[in-house]
């Protein structure tokens, strides 16, 4: 059974992540003949001395003149063990707002870092964005080995700077690859030019990394998304409760609890899709529970279990991250929350501190959010939220802010408990 | 399977698109499904209908006619609406073209392609629709690639790249006001072949036209294009019967084939793994205009 693997990658074109990502593609015979020759085309119309393989995932008019990636790009790739989607994002901080936007669907992040240059404030920033987006496992590609030799001592320098730096942030699971993306060393196969690199080449860590056991597989959780009632033909007292599992698992039989109203009752059924009979529903299954009561169920409650059950509160600290130029954040300031199936409007009651995504110095005097920026910030909700702190669980602990005047997406938010 | 709480590459995107499909449902007054006919919308049914099993779709499917269309797809979209018992909406290109509301291109070459748009956008103003779910992809085209799964689409229909909503973890935001809609793409990280190893695991139906079977054809740009009364061949142009298959299905004027003894779904998964070209750099005239050929469109407010 081949699996799916969702890693975000983060950089410019000066670090090789575009080669790196062209030579994964190009060596998985991902990339087409008319893509390739397309590519080809623009690079010698644009003047590039290479084939720019950049141009590949900068799909936009804007960004093919301006030569700069803009937005995130999907790029899909696989081998006969996993399929792959890459997140790949511009890397410089003014667009801060679209590495988060990747990397918060990711299930490891790849960052590469220059072995001339070494750990430079951008990869720093990348590894915090990753940690506090809680991206489970971390590659740290050091790339342009081959212009530095394939100097051991140059990979363990990098690896011992690097690794002192990740001890202050959340990361459990940190990996080190020397490769040269432009000449394909240690991308796809183990490269004769590294031999005292004990690892194997980044594909094989990309195949074999375990992601499993990354999903909350403990708190049972089940926002309710939508109500099936046939009402109809053969199906007349059918009601099934439609949602995907966001955390533990769940299994017909199990006694289960409602939220907000507490009543109890048991799972009767649980429905896959169009109807096949499931044992154990867990994250990321899309379901249909069906409970032996009728109680009253509808979009936006929470299933789960009567002795497990969330947070439930109108009263939240978050770190979030601000999403738009048009308006800041600030204390006073009204806008819905949109957090798992539920949608409320909340008041920002404090912003405590902003915080410096190159130094991590947190500022307590800051009056506002603006643009890019992340901070601690208190919500009041005007009805309550069931919610787990988001490194417990990254569906009932993340929330996004809408602007109720333009309907725009303006704020992305990661729940670090109720407040105090 | 049970014991590792795994799931396959494929269930966890039919996952994500009921996810998608279930959140329109829930949160928009009048959703509407593209149908064409097409695999990839054809995926895209079938899995809306499974999310609300065992209740009826709740919202229609429209059909955007442009009255070229080949005879096999019409037949299917028909059989596939009766099966299920759909409400079927058809937006028909000849009705704006007669109305002056479209202008046709001339010459030998001429496609009703673009004229798509006019009609689509007519058409979901008619329906006081204001979610539009859509089959495309985004390892289609580079364009598509940096499209948003709930895309926003202003009180003229218009994408706006520059200027799209941030789409984090499975949270959709799909508020807009009157006038203003929202195209929904379930199937957006779905590759081509997810799509065919889908039909195979799920056993869909397609029309008979995405296999084998023997046709006149003429080489028109490297692409071969079906003889048809409403294709003009150039004097150059010479037709010849070989067996083919359809890899993309769009109208008969912009659509090519490619040479295939494919008849089954297997040995279509087993050709499209050796491919080297796209399906659409292999048989879409529609996107050969440009660089930039399907932003453009898709800022004027094509699917």
């Amino acid at each position: 059974m081949s699996e799916l693997l969702r890693f975000a990658t983060a950089g410019s074109v000066d670090d090789g992540k575009s080669t790196l990502i062209g030579r994964l593609l190009y060596d998985t015979k991902s990339i087409f003949e008319d893509q390739l020759e397309a590519v080809e085309r623009t690079s010698r119309e644009r003047g590039d001395e290479y084939t720019n393989l950049a141009l590949l995932t900068d799909g936009l008019r804007a960004e093919r003149e301006q030569g700069i990636t803009i937005d995130v790009a999907y790029r899909y790739f696989a081998t006969p063990k996993r399929k792959f989607i890459i997140a790949d994002t511009p890397g410089h901080t003014q667009y801060t707002r679209n590495m988060v936007t990747g990397a918060s669907t990711a299930d490891l992040a790849l960052i590469l870092i220059d072995a001339r240059k070494g750990v430079l404030e951008q990869s720093r920033r990348h590894a915090f964005l990753s940690s506090l987006l809680g991206i489970p496992h971390l590659i740290l590609c050091v790339n342009k080995m081959d212009l530095v030799d394939w100097d051991q001592d140059r990979f363990e320098e990098i690896k011992a700077e690097f690794r002192s730096f990740a001890m202050k942030l959340d990361v459990h699971d940190l990996t080190f690859v020397p490769v040269s993306a432009l000449l394909g060393d240690n991308v796809v196969h183990r490269s004769a030019n590294a031999p005292w690199y004990e690892g194997s080449s980044l594909l094989h860590q990309l195949e074999e990394v375990h992601i499993a056991s990354d999903r909350n597989l403990i708190d049972a959780r089940f926002p309710v998304q939508y109500v099936i009632r046939p009402q109809s033909g053969t199906h007349l007292d059918y009601r099934g409760y439609a949602g995907t599992v966001a955390g533990g698992v769940f299994r017909p039989g199990d006694e289960v609890v409602v939220l907000p109203s507490g009543f109890g009752s048991t799972i009767a059924a649980i429905d896959g899709p169009g109807g096949v009979p499931v044992t154990e529903a867990f994250s990321p299954m899309s379901v249909t529970i069906r409970l032996a009561d009728e109680i009253d169920v509808s979009r936006g409650d929470l299933i789960c279990r009567s002795h497990n059950r969330p947070h439930a509160g109108q009263d939240v600290d978050a770190t979030v991250c601000w999403l738009t130029e048009a308006s800041t954040l600030s204390a006073g300031t009204r806008l819905t929350v949109k957090h798992t199936t539920r949608s409320v409007k909340a008041l920002v009651a404090d912003l405590q501190y902003r915080l410096d995504i190159n130094t991590l110095h947190r500022d307590d005097t800051a009056g506002a959010l603006s643009l890019n920026e992340i901070g601690r910030v208190r919500l009041r909700t005007q009805q309550p939220l069931f919610f787990d702190e988001y490194r417990r669980n990254r569906t009932t602990g993340s929330f996004i802010l809408v602007d109720d005047a333009t309907h725009s997406t303006v704020g992305a938010g990661m729940i670090l408990g109720p407040s105090q | 399977m049970s014991m590792t709480y795994e799931l396959s590459h494929l269930r966890t995107l039919e996952a994500e698109s009921v996810h998608i499909v279930r959140e329109v449902a829930a949160e928009f007054e009048r959703p509407v499904l593209l149908f064409s006919g097409g695999k990839d919308s054809i995926v895209m049914l079938h899995l809306a209908v499974k999310a609300f099993f065992p209740a009826r779709l709740p919202f229609p499917a429209m059909h955007v006619d442009t009255g070229e269309n080949f005879d096999e797809v019409l037949a299917f979209r028909d059989e596939t609406v009766e099966r299920l018992g759909l409400r079927l909406v058809v937006g028909s290109v000849q009705d704006d073209i007669d109305a002056g509301r479209s202008v046709e291109d001339s010459g030998p070459r001429a496609s009703r392609n673009r004229l798509q748009t006019t009609t689509l956008l007519r058409s979901i103003t008619e329906g006081r629709f204001d979610a539009v779910f859509g089959g495309a992809r985004r390892d289609e085209e580079k364009a598509r690639a940096k499209e948003r799964v709930f895309s926003f689409r202003d009180e003229f229909g218009q994408w706006d790249p520059k200027n799209q909503r941030p789409e984090l973890w499975s949270l959709y935001n799909g508020r807009h006001r009157p006038g203003e809609h929202i195209r929904v793409f379930p199937l957006s990280n779905w590759t081509e072949l997810d799509i065919w190893q889908y039909i195979a695991e799920e056993q869909i139906e397609l029309p008979s036209i995405y296999f084998a079977h023997r046709r006149p054809v003429f080489r028109r740009d490297g692409m071969l294009m079906a003889v048809h009364p409403l294709m003009t061949m150039a004097p150059d142009e010479e037709a010849f019967e070989t067996t083919v298959r359809f890899r993309t299905v769009g109208d008969v004027t912009c659509t090519g084939c490619v040479e295939s003894a494919c008849t089954t779904v297997d040995d279509v998964i087993a050709e499209i793994a050796a491919t080297r070209l796209t399906e659409r750099g292999a048989t879409r005239a529609d996107d050969r205009i440009s660089e930039a050929g399907m932003e453009d469109r898709k800022k004027e407010g094509y699917f």
